[in-house]
């Protein structure tokens, strides 16, 4: 199994070179190795789901200056969910560049992000991590900045700068830790980490650091211009994974290492900010103009209600009901990760064949491009939450868990986020019913319209029917 | 898998599998739409049949899937499911027929009957599910599944009409959903069980209960058009005729008002509901309903609209009969969901033939429609007949149960003046319309006759099924004493119910 | 010696915190590039600082070799905002 560990790492890293140095067979090459690293996950998944977490040191260096690469359930799930969405825009995106010149500058430069987002899932010590997170960061701007678009640029420009910031407060306190406790395993850190003015700030530091990365509101204001004007399969993954990075690191930081340090008041002010996350993200979307910026508030709005979570999960106590609110959260996050990179494939679509995305001027799009209007339509279930997708059982463990803990705010941030949903959504939907004629010759390639349709159907038909497995996952990869 | 465990999925499956296939199928391919429309819902008559040959013997069938940690779809046949996936499935068949016949040249009939079919596997889902989070996730998949139906024809109106059906109904899931996790997170995982299963709570849960019962109420009166959550159904009537048919005989009102009889009596139970106050709440909520939908009705001259009024007052003779304490009451409230079920969809596909065949969409244009469509009219008076009570339609039986529970129950003082002022109203309502179509002179042309009499006086697609179902109210009036009559089943329903 | 180690300590936290403030508040583009920069050598020397292990003996590797990474990620980070800032100048708005 610890093949897989590294595949997932030195896969997408190798054909990263590759791909810069031979364009000419780059599309081939992201395809086959995508494959391989699809496969690579699905054993980790294997793995970590018959032997529980798996740990593997790098060149037999220890911890420390070494790299240990180490995977459990939570990070195996979200590993094989980059893994099909990577998948999944790959395919989509060798139809959407048309020109090689186009695809020669962008896989490069995609395949390093994949690298960058595995190698963070798979990072176990706060010295990676810092790297990982930076890698990421990197590639992500200069994939968001890649249409050359001055809209475009300018928005990369803001991401790479608040980007930076992150990182430096998360590296300052990255530092605190190290000056406190002379270790940045995280494992290590769990056990000798105490309450104290050392581990406040720290905490504070990479927390605010991590939240301007997952661009929590208020921290939000730089993602929807930069998801906003990124090419189609950027902007899919950039939603579904890249934020989600961040978010992972702040679910590990608060509910691993520092779960002793945490306070409910810290977690309330969390769930509040993700509430505030949910209510203005969800009615900005409401209000936008263009589908792409529509998109990018809903995701605002969606990491708010991973937000939601932290005063819930705190006010339990540690069992079983506080790992069923945790799969719930997990739950909320796959079934966001691949209904919204479907949403974003299949809004690059109409983009596209349309010219633009003025949702006032879509028309009977309906009519011409049926496949791409229903993954939007089973996007859109599974970002109202409705059944059968999976966000419909995450969101009925969270509204479970407020009304058990007692905490009834954050039911009615659900249910009326969850309303503005199905408002921004249908405000779409309603247009696709529309009988106003199409003026635009509207041709769909199949390359493009079913990565879109596979990622919605996953969304809100396999993880709604099978999600058990991702908490019985959890529960045998801890 | 084996029968017991797979048959209630398939009766799902066999029209969810043709739905699904219908979208994929080119506009042309006529045949090959109409054949597995057809072939889903004949082999959905045979599976419930043999659901309900094997349940009548004892069998008990039960899906069960887990979704998560203490969460399961359970799909499970007892006799109330039955009662109305039966009357889903016939009326299904019947609507199937008239949908054919109906959007014959109309665009995008693919989609229309794939969206159709989702629609009716939602319903029968609904009807099976065998626990309150798998109601609730049928419940929301059918407004999910009905929205494109009503939003079909693509007009403004209709996309507005579909907006508004939306708003209510998502925000009505809203509350059920919250009032389902609520009872959740008090009981944890429940089944439906006659009787219910909350009885054996502490006082102390009281309080919450009585809320919880609001919240899922309020979900379930959106559907079920209780007022003053009714506003989207007049809307809704952008509808093409036979989805306002179908939303209004079974699917969309009925699943509402199904979902009161299951919270009532499997969740609840009766007697419990009644010593937490709730049922007289919900009993006064169905009275001001039944009044306030025929008063409005009088008022309208747009005939879908009168009927949709119509509506909002029968749906609520239902959870009027629920919240009559006592066994009587509760065979004339399940009883009634079949008979309005099968009368309403005459009076729709009858409403559907005058605007198809003749450009009649207003009661103020029926003059002489009856010499002009005699077989559509006499299906509709009958139909109307018994939607006002006369004998010996089968409308005539829910009002005599509903009466005769109350007087029994001791609610005779209100519930009688609401059943006769209500009869009357339907009275002032129907019998004009009656009047006009047989013994006015008809106007010298018609509004927009675009089906000439021929053989028939509109399609056969068109004519039979009103006559069908108006047969079937007849027959559900005539032989209410047989086996296996509606109110026969009803009656075992309430025996169980009641511990008789 | 312990007052160097503290200097370099409060110096890098003072410049982090200069950096910080012309970060947030300068909308210049190039004074935000080189205000971010100028927080990285600050918590470079708070980690130098922290490295520091006594007179005579050898220094913590650790904290150097994430100085070290740090610059490098400084150094590309800072030419790609260059660039792109180059383009923004450059072009005009055409969309």
């Amino acid at each position: 199994m610890t093949d897989a560990l590294i595949a997932l790492v030195a896969l997408p890293l190798t054909a990263a070179l590759l791909a810069l140095l031979l364009p000419r067979i780059a599309t081939a090459l992201v395809i086959f190795s995508g494959l391989a690293i699809t496969a690579s996950a699905i054993a980790l998944l294997y793995g970590v789901n018959t032997a529980g977490a798996l740990h593997y040191e790098l060149g037999g260096w220890t911890a420390g200056l070494g790299i240990a690469l180490r995977a459990d359930g939570l990070s195996a799930i979200l590993l094989l969910m980059i893994a099909l969405v990577m998948f999944a825009a790959s395919v989509y995106a060798s139809a959407y560049f048309g020109k090689a010149s186009e695809r020669a500058q962008f896989w490069p430069l995609w395949l390093l992000l994949w690298t960058a987002l595995n190698a963070l899932l798979l990072s176990g010590d706060l010295f990676n991590l810092y790297v990982t997170l930076e890698l990421l960061g990197l590639s992500a701007v200069a994939l968001a900045a890649l249409s050359g678009k001055h809209a475009a640029v300018q928005a990369a420009l803001r991401y790479l700068l608040v980007g930076l910031l992150g990182s430096m407060l998360f590296l300052v306190g990255v530092a605190l830790l190290y000056a406190g406790y002379a270790t940045l395993d995280l494992a290590t850190l769990t056990q000798v980490v105490k309450p104290g003015p050392i581990a406040w700030s720290a905490l504070t530091l990479m927390t605010l650091g991590l939240l301007l990365k997952t661009a929590l509101f208020p921290l939000h204001f730089w993602l929807p211009p930069a998801h906003g004007s990124a090419p189609a399969p950027v902007s899919a993954v950039l939603s579904a994974l890249v934020v989600k990075a961040a978010f992972y690191l702040v679910l590990r930081l608060w509910l691993d290492v520092f779960a002793d340090i945490v306070t409910p008041t810290a977690a309330n002010l969390l769930g509040v900010l993700g509430a505030g996350a949910v209510l203005w993200g969800s009615w900005q979307a409401l209000r936008a103009e263009r589908l792409k910026l529509l998109a990018a508030y809903s995701t605002v709005a969606q990491l708010g209600y991973l937000f939601l979570f932290f005063p819930l999960l705190l006010a339990l106590p540690p069992g079983p009901a506080r790992d069923v609110a945790t799969g719930g959260l997990v739950m909320l996050a796959l079934t966001h990760g691949f209904a919204k990179a479907g949403l974003f494939l299949a809004i690059g679509i109409v983009q596209q064949r349309s010219g633009h995305d003025n949702i006032q001027e879509l028309g009977g799009m309906v009519q011409r491009l049926p496949l791409t209007t229903f993954a939007i339509a089973l996007a859109g279930v599974a970002l109202i939450g409705l059944p059968p997708s999976g966000t419909f059982l995450g969101k009925w463990q969270l509204i479970s868990a407020a009304i058990a803990t007692g905490q009834w705010l954050w039911v009615a941030v659900t249910a009326i986020g969850s309303l503005l949903a199905a408002a921004y959504i249908f405000r779409i939907l309603g247009h696709a019913f529309g009988n106003q004629p199409y003026p635009h010759q509207a041709v769909a390639v199949a390359r493009e319209e079913w990565p879109a349709l596979l990622l919605t159907l996953t969304a809100t038909l396999v993880l709604g029917l099978a999600g058990a497995h991702v908490w019985t996952l959890l529960e045998n990869g801890s | 898998m084996n029968s017991a465990t797979s048959l209630p999925l398939l009766v799902i499956l066999s029209s969810l599998l043709p739905g699904l296939v219908i979208f994929f199928l080119p506009e042309g391919s006529h045949r090959l739409r109409t054949t597995l429309n057809l072939a889903g819902a004949f082999v959905k008559i045979f599976l419930v049949g043999v659901l309900i040959w094997g349940v009548f013997h004892g069998q008990s069938y039960e899906t069960r899937w887990a979704l998560a940690p203490g969460l399961d779809l359970v799909l499970h046949a007892d006799k109330l499911s039955l009662l109305f996936v039966s009357l889903s499935s016939v009326l299904w068949l019947v609507t199937t027929i008239y949908a054919i016949g109906y959007l014959e040249t109309s665009p995008h009939r693919s989609r229309f009957f794939g969206f159709f079919s989702l629609c009716v596997s939602a319903t029968v889902g609904l009807a099976l599910a065998g626990n309150l989070f798998t109601f609730v996730i049928f419940y929301e998949l059918l407004t999910l599944a009905t929205y494109p139906l009503v939003a079909h024809r693509g007009t403004p109106e209709a996309i507005r009409g579909a907006r508004i059906y939306l708003t209510y109904t998502l925000s009505g899931g809203m509350l059920l959903l919250i009032g389902t996790v609520w009872l959740y997170a008090i009981v944890g995982q429940t089944s439906f069980v006659e009787g219910g299963v909350l009885s054996g709570l502490s006082s102390e849960y009281h309080t919450q209960l009585i809320l919880i019962f609001a919240l899922l109420i309020a979900g379930l009166g959106v559907k079920a058009a209780l007022v003053p959550l009714h506003g989207w159904l007049p809307e809704a009537m952008v509808a093409p005729a036979p989805v306002s048919a179908l939303l209004h005989a079974v699917a969309v009102v009925k699943a509402g008002a199904f979902g009161i009889v299951r919270v009532v009596y499997d969740v609840y139970g009766v007697t419990f509901a009644s010593e937490l106050g709730v049922l007289m709440a919900l009993g006064i909520a169905a009275g001001i309903t039944i009044v306030y939908g025929s008063v409005k009705a009088l008022f309208q001259d747009s005939l879908k609209k009168r009927l949709a009024y119509s509506t909002v007052s029968q749906v609520s003779y239902i959870a009027l009969g629920t919240a009559i304490l006592g066994p009587i009451g509760t065979i004339g409230g399940i009883v009634h969901l079949v008979h309005q079920g099968i009368m309403k969809i005459t009076l729709f596909f009858a409403a559907g033939n005058y605007a198809e065949t003749l450009g009649i969409h207003k009661v103020s244009e029926m003059n002489g429609v009856g010499r002009r469509m005699p077989g559509t009219t006499l299906a509709f008076s009958i139909a109307a007949l018994g939607m006002i009570g006369i004998p010996p339609v089968a409308g005539f039986i829910s009002k005599w149960y509903l009466g005769l529970g109350a007087v029994e129950a001791g609610m005779a003082g209100w519930v009688l003046p609401v059943l006769i002022l209500s009869s009357l109203l339907n009275a002032g309502y129907f019998l004009p319309i009656l009047y006009r179509a047989w013994f006015r002179t008809p106007a010298a042309v018609w509004p927009d006759e675009h089906i000439p009499a021929a053989r028939f006086e509109t399609h056969g697609a068109l004519l039979w099924p009103p006559i069908i179902t108006a047969v079937l109210a007849l027959a559900a009036g005539l032989f209410a004493a047989a086996p296996y009559s509606p109110l026969e089943w009803a009656s075992l329903i309430a025996q169980r119910e009641y511990g008789l | 010696m312990l007052t160097t180690q503290w200097l370099y300590a409060l110096s890098g936290c003072l410049l982090l915190a200069l950096g910080l403030r012309s970060a947030l508040l300068h909308p210049a583009l190039l004074q935000r590039i080189l205000a971010i920069n100028v927080m990285g050598s600050g918590v470079f020397m708070l980690l130098i600082a922290i490295a520091y292990r006594g007179p005579g003996m050898p220094p913590d590797p650790i904290p150097h070799a994430l100085v070290l990474t740090g610059i490098v990620v400084a150094v590309s980070a800072t030419a790609l905002a260059l660039a792109l800032a180059r383009r923004l100048t450059r072009e005009q708005p055409h969309d």
